[in-house]
């Protein structure tokens, strides 16, 4: 047997039998181990056609003709489709901005855009037809950056713009602006005893969701269309989709079929619309699976960003002030870029105090992919850049670099640059504490092996004990490559913490729905929890059986399938669906039990006093007092007749960032993570091996703690793809993208995933449910810039830009 | 073309097998066995990862013809394969490495709480392996084929093991554990 585990401490938690704080196991698990589980590129349908996209092959194009007639003539193809097919006037969608064509209509902006649909009786069918459509291109000039997307007689990719950013952009190829100034930072820099400045840039990372992007489209003899789909926002989808097809909502009838991971990919749309119209033409089912050539271009990507930092601090640590600039490439299409901004912006300061800031965050319209939600978003490239301030500061000062961030952490009460108390506890300093206090990983074992001793970060070398055991290549940086025994392998130990929002922020009305019924069947109580809630993978569905149990008092939970027959859920993204949706379970069922004991009380009042007299609860099937008192059987209670209730819940509102300052109370809750990284670094050929990734993070409540610990360790490895891996490479001429596959863009494997030993706090935030704080995102900021400064610690290079790849690291 | 193979101990047939077709695609659209997942279909994630006469291949890459006359076993056929195997009757270490003359007995069910599950998917639920499930299938057909052939895998081994199938959720920590937990669950 090989080495146990590293065990995952909860620091607190109240279990109960398959209630909430319990580890209970996902209800979709069988099915998803038997192969059974249904995603949506494993949907079937008799008769059904299959759909192909034809692509852009240029960035930026005019469309001079297309011609399908040799695609039509090809036996198999019932349908081809171009922007002169479209059903109504409607022929744009977007999330915020409706600036995206269903088709490409005159001009393609980004390489990969749509410009027609096959579709035809198999897969490969489509495809060859495809190619037969002629499409005559007259190349156009590119904008890739902010330089040449603002330079004088720059083209503009969206003229004539009226959006609700249009007015207050510089340039309209700025999608949206958002500066923030709180107190007066050049005065406060005059106090600075060090000033340190910046400049970082972050690349593009791709979701690399495994599921690609697919669904079924079935039209429905009511002329409407039943859409079977993988998204993370069913409503959003419907409310873009009906448009365009000139139907109702209620025509458009989606149902989440089983999705294969999201992690913000699938907040746009990507075939959906597509695959209805080509249903809707044929008056056949019409699936559609992109491949993973495909998926790359179908989805927005997380926005590549270029940072501007300086930070001043005096002698003894204290930080005086903060100026960054933050210029983020949305790419060709508005998608969630407002949201980014706002992010970015806001939440540049990091998790600490600063009373006196200068800060810009913009998005550009470019030819470059399209950008938009991944997780994190506009924080995660904020961290990176923010967290390498932290350790130059300190390093300037002399100070150790943990020491100094806890000098300067924020704690509860603390006002963000946006004059926003932070009004639950905010254990910055104390995750710090935490993820230092855990237990190093073993020193370099290989150096037994006979290896060069390396320079350790101090630049001594040292040589332990020599062991009798070989070295394992497998344990050193390029593996089974076989490229080092140890000779010019460097350790390094870094730091970094983050501070990310949770839900939708700057006055979005982020409700969400449940439906709840209580019935008898078959002599036991069951409860039916019904949601619009996209699974995505991470688990809410467990966790909304274990909020019925809990509130509800009862064992048998049935989830039903997410579709639209119930009201929206809001989006499965900022790492809102336990807070938001699961704040709607238990309010549903909070009113559940109202009614239960409204009816117990009718029923049974007059037999006991304690109907009128105490607090009542549901537990264990029974109404019970608060002392414990059984009063009654919940079936009694309940007899012949079902409790059904659908009801909105809100956390409490927010409001818009001022246009001009940046104030405004625009966030609900905030999330914390620490990380340390212990990396190996193979200096002669630039290989990162990472030793650990340890992570601490405070989640208020751990509703399911193996959940929460799956989280934290998934989103810690994205962020280690972020540092050393992973990156949209984009022609700098042609805005072409250069590695859209699996081969040339990596994602961590299990042997580039280090062991990840988490730490979980749990500090009540007591404006949300149980004190729960959304847990998804905040381990994927953190993440990044540990590993980074791990690698400056071990090679004592500045790397200001990720992923680090090995020529930053030799200097080739 | 027709292609005669078996697939999970029984005998199938599909015709109408336009000769590029993989055997993924056959598996997932002709055989009504989508277990077997299409997250690349460029041979770099595992998730369509088979047993070929007992070796783990990606089946995205493996033509549907060259798949005549041989045994497959999918993620469907697995607990059955498992079970073969534990039970002595099967080509346990052999060569081929499957049971699959024993695993005649396989066929699709409804999923529900008395389903039978080989020790590594029980082992993926309880140790919290499954997320969105995409990469699960790949990555137990391959766990289950290192299991087979070394029952006490260090974790060096099994990161070797299974360095051919990506999981985008979990960070692999908890994949790890549910085959440390199946090797020992085994052993006991």
């Amino acid at each position: 047997m090989g080495t146990t585990g590293i065990p995952t401490r909860i620091t607190q938690g109240t279990p109960t039998k398959g209630g909430i704080g319990e580890s209970t196991l996902r209800p979709d698990g069988t099915l998803k181990v038997t192969g059974e589980f249904a995603y949506a590129s494993d949907l079937w349908h008799e008769d059904m056609l299959w759909g192909f996209t034809l692509r852009s092959p240029y960035a930026h194009a005019e469309i001079v003709s297309i011609d399908i007639s040799q695609a039509l003539a090809q036996p198999g193809v019932y349908a081809v489709l171009t922007y002169e097919d479209l059903p109504t006037d409607v022929k744009h969608y977007g999330l915020e901005i409706q600036d995206t064509p269903v088709l490409a209509h005159g001009r393609v902006r980004h390489h990969g855009e749509p410009v027609a649909l096959v579709a035809a009786d198999h897969p490969e069918t489509a495809r060859r037809a495809g190619a037969k459509i002629r499409v005559e291109y007259a190349e156009l000039p590119v904008v890739t950056d902010e330089a040449s997307a603002t330079a004088p007689g720059a083209p503009i990719l969206h003229e004539g713009r009226d959006d609700h950013h249009a007015g207050h952009v510089p340039h309209p190829n700025i999608v949206h602006r958002q500066p923030i100034v709180r107190g007066d930072a050049e005065a406060a820099a005059r106090r600075a005893d060090v000033i340190v400045t910046g400049e970082y840039e972050v690349g593009i990372q791709d979701q690399a969701f495994l599921g690609p992007e697919s669904g079924l489209a079935v039209p429905a003899e009511d002329g409407g269309v039943d859409l079977y789909i993988a998204t993370q926002w069913l409503h959003a989808d419907q409310r873009q989709i009906a448009p365009v097809l000139g139907l109702p909502e209620d025509k458009v009838r989606m149902t989440l079929s089983g999705v294969g991971g999201a992690f913000g990919g699938r907040e746009d749309l990507s075939m959906q619309i597509h695959a209805c119209l080509l249903a809707l033409r044929t008056g056949k089912p019409v699936k559609m699976v992109y491949n993973r050539f495909e998926s790359f271009f179908g989805h927005v990507h997380r926005h590549p960003a270029k940072l501007w930092y300086e930070h001043g601090a005096t002698r003894d640590g204290k930080l005086t002030h903060m100026k960054c600039r933050i210029v983020l490439d949305g790419g060709a299409y508005a998608s969630s870029s407002p949201a980014v901004v706002g992010n970015a912006s806001s939440l540049s300061v990091g998790p600490y105090v600063i009373e006196d800031v200068d800060i810009e965050a913009i998005a550009l319209y470019t030819n470059n992919p399209p950008c938009g939600a991944m997780r994190g978003f506009g924080a995660v490239q904020a961290c990176f850049a923010y967290e390498a301030q932290m350790d130059k500061v300190a390093a300037e000062l002399g100070m150790d670099p943990v020491e100094f961030r806890q000098l300067n952490a924020m704690t509860q009460g603390t006002l963000l640059p946006t004059g926003q108390a932070v009004d639950a506890p905010a254990p910055v300093a104390e995750l710090l504490r935490r993820v230092k206090a855990m237990p190093m990983p073993p020193e370099q074992q290989w150096l037994s092996a006979g290896g060069t001793p390396p320079r350790s970060a101090g630049g001594t070398p040292t040589r332990p004990e020599a062991g009798g055991e070989t070295a394992d290549v497998r344990a050193l940086p390029g593996g089974l490559s076989n490229t080092t025994h140890g000779e010019g392998v460097v350790r390094g130990v870094g730091y970094a913490v983050g501070i990310k929002n949770v839900g939708f922020s700057e006055g979005f009305d982020d409700y969400s729905t449940a439906r709840v019924r209580l019935e008898v069947i078959a002599g036991e109580p069951v409860a039916t929890v019904h949601t619009a809630m996209a699974e995505v993978g991470q688990g809410g569905v467990t966790v909304h059986a274990q909020i019925a149990r809990t509130e509800l008092g009862v064992t048998q939970v049935t989830i039903n399938p997410a579709d639209t027959q119930v009201g929206s859920a809001g989006s499965t993204s900022a790492s809102r669906q336990t807070y938001v949706t699961g704040g709607a379970v238990r309010h549903s069922c909070e009113a559940v039990r109202e009614k239960v004991l409204e009816r117990g009380r009718a029923k049974f009042g007059t037999y006991h006093p304690a109907w009128a007299t105490a607090e009542l609860l549901l537990e264990g099937g029974k109404v019970v007092t608060d002392g414990g008192e059984v009063l009654a059987d919940l079936v009694d209670v309940l007899g012949e007749e079902a409790i059904d209730l659908e009801l909105e819940w809100r956390h409490r509102p927010t409001e818009p960032f001022d246009l001009r300052t940046g104030q405004g109370f625009g966030h609900v809750q905030y999330s914390f993570a620490a990380h340390r990284a212990v990396v190996e670094v193979d200096t002669e050929l630039g290989l990162v091996k990472v030793i650990e990734l340890a992570c601490a993070q405070d989640v208020g409540k751990a509703l399911n703690p193996l959940s929460v610990v799956g989280q934290i360790q998934g989103g810690t490895t994205q962020g280690l793809g972020l540092a050393v891996m992973e990156e949209i490479l984009v022609d700098p001429v042609t805005a072409k993208v250069r590695n859209p596959s699996f081969t040339d863009y990596l994602i961590p494997t299990i042997l580039d995933t280090p062991p990840i030993p988490v730490d979980v706090l749990e500090l009540a935030d007591d404006h949300a449910p149980y004190g729960l704080r959304g847990v998804g995102e905040a381990p994927t900021l953190s993440s990044t810039p540990a590993v980074v400064a791990a690698i400056r610690a071990a090679t004592g290079l500045a790397l200001k830009r990720v992923p680090v790849r090995p020529e930053h690291i030799t200097g080739t | 073309m027709r292609v005669t193979f078996t697939v999970n101990g029984r005998p199938q047939e599909a015709d109408d097998v336009w000769e590029g077709e993989s055997l993924l695609y056959v598996l997932r659209e002709r055989m009504g066995l989508p277990g077997s997942k299409n997250a690349c279909e460029q041979g770099e994630c595992g998730s369509c990862t088979v047993r070929l006469d007992g070796v783990p291949v990606c089946s995205c890459l493996v033509a549907a013809g060259q798949c005549q006359d041989r045994e497959i076993v999918t993620v469907e056929g697995l607990a059955e394969h498992a079970k073969a195997r534990t039970c002595g009757t099967g080509a346990c270490g052999s060569a081929k490495g499957t049971g699959l003359d024993e695993a005649q007995q396989w066929q699709a069910r409804p999923t529900d709480e008395s389903v039978e599950l080989s020790p590594i998917q029980q082992a993926f639920i309880d140790a919290g392996a499954v997320q969105c499930g995409f990469c699960t299938p790949g990555l137990l057909v391959a766990a289950d084929e290192l299991l087979e052939r070394n029952a006490e895998p260090t974790d060096a081994d099994i990161r070797e093991a299974l360095s051919g199938n990506l999981c985008r959720c979990t960070g692999y920590e908890k994949i790890l554990d549910a085959v440390r937990l199946a090797a020992v669950r085994q052993e006991a």
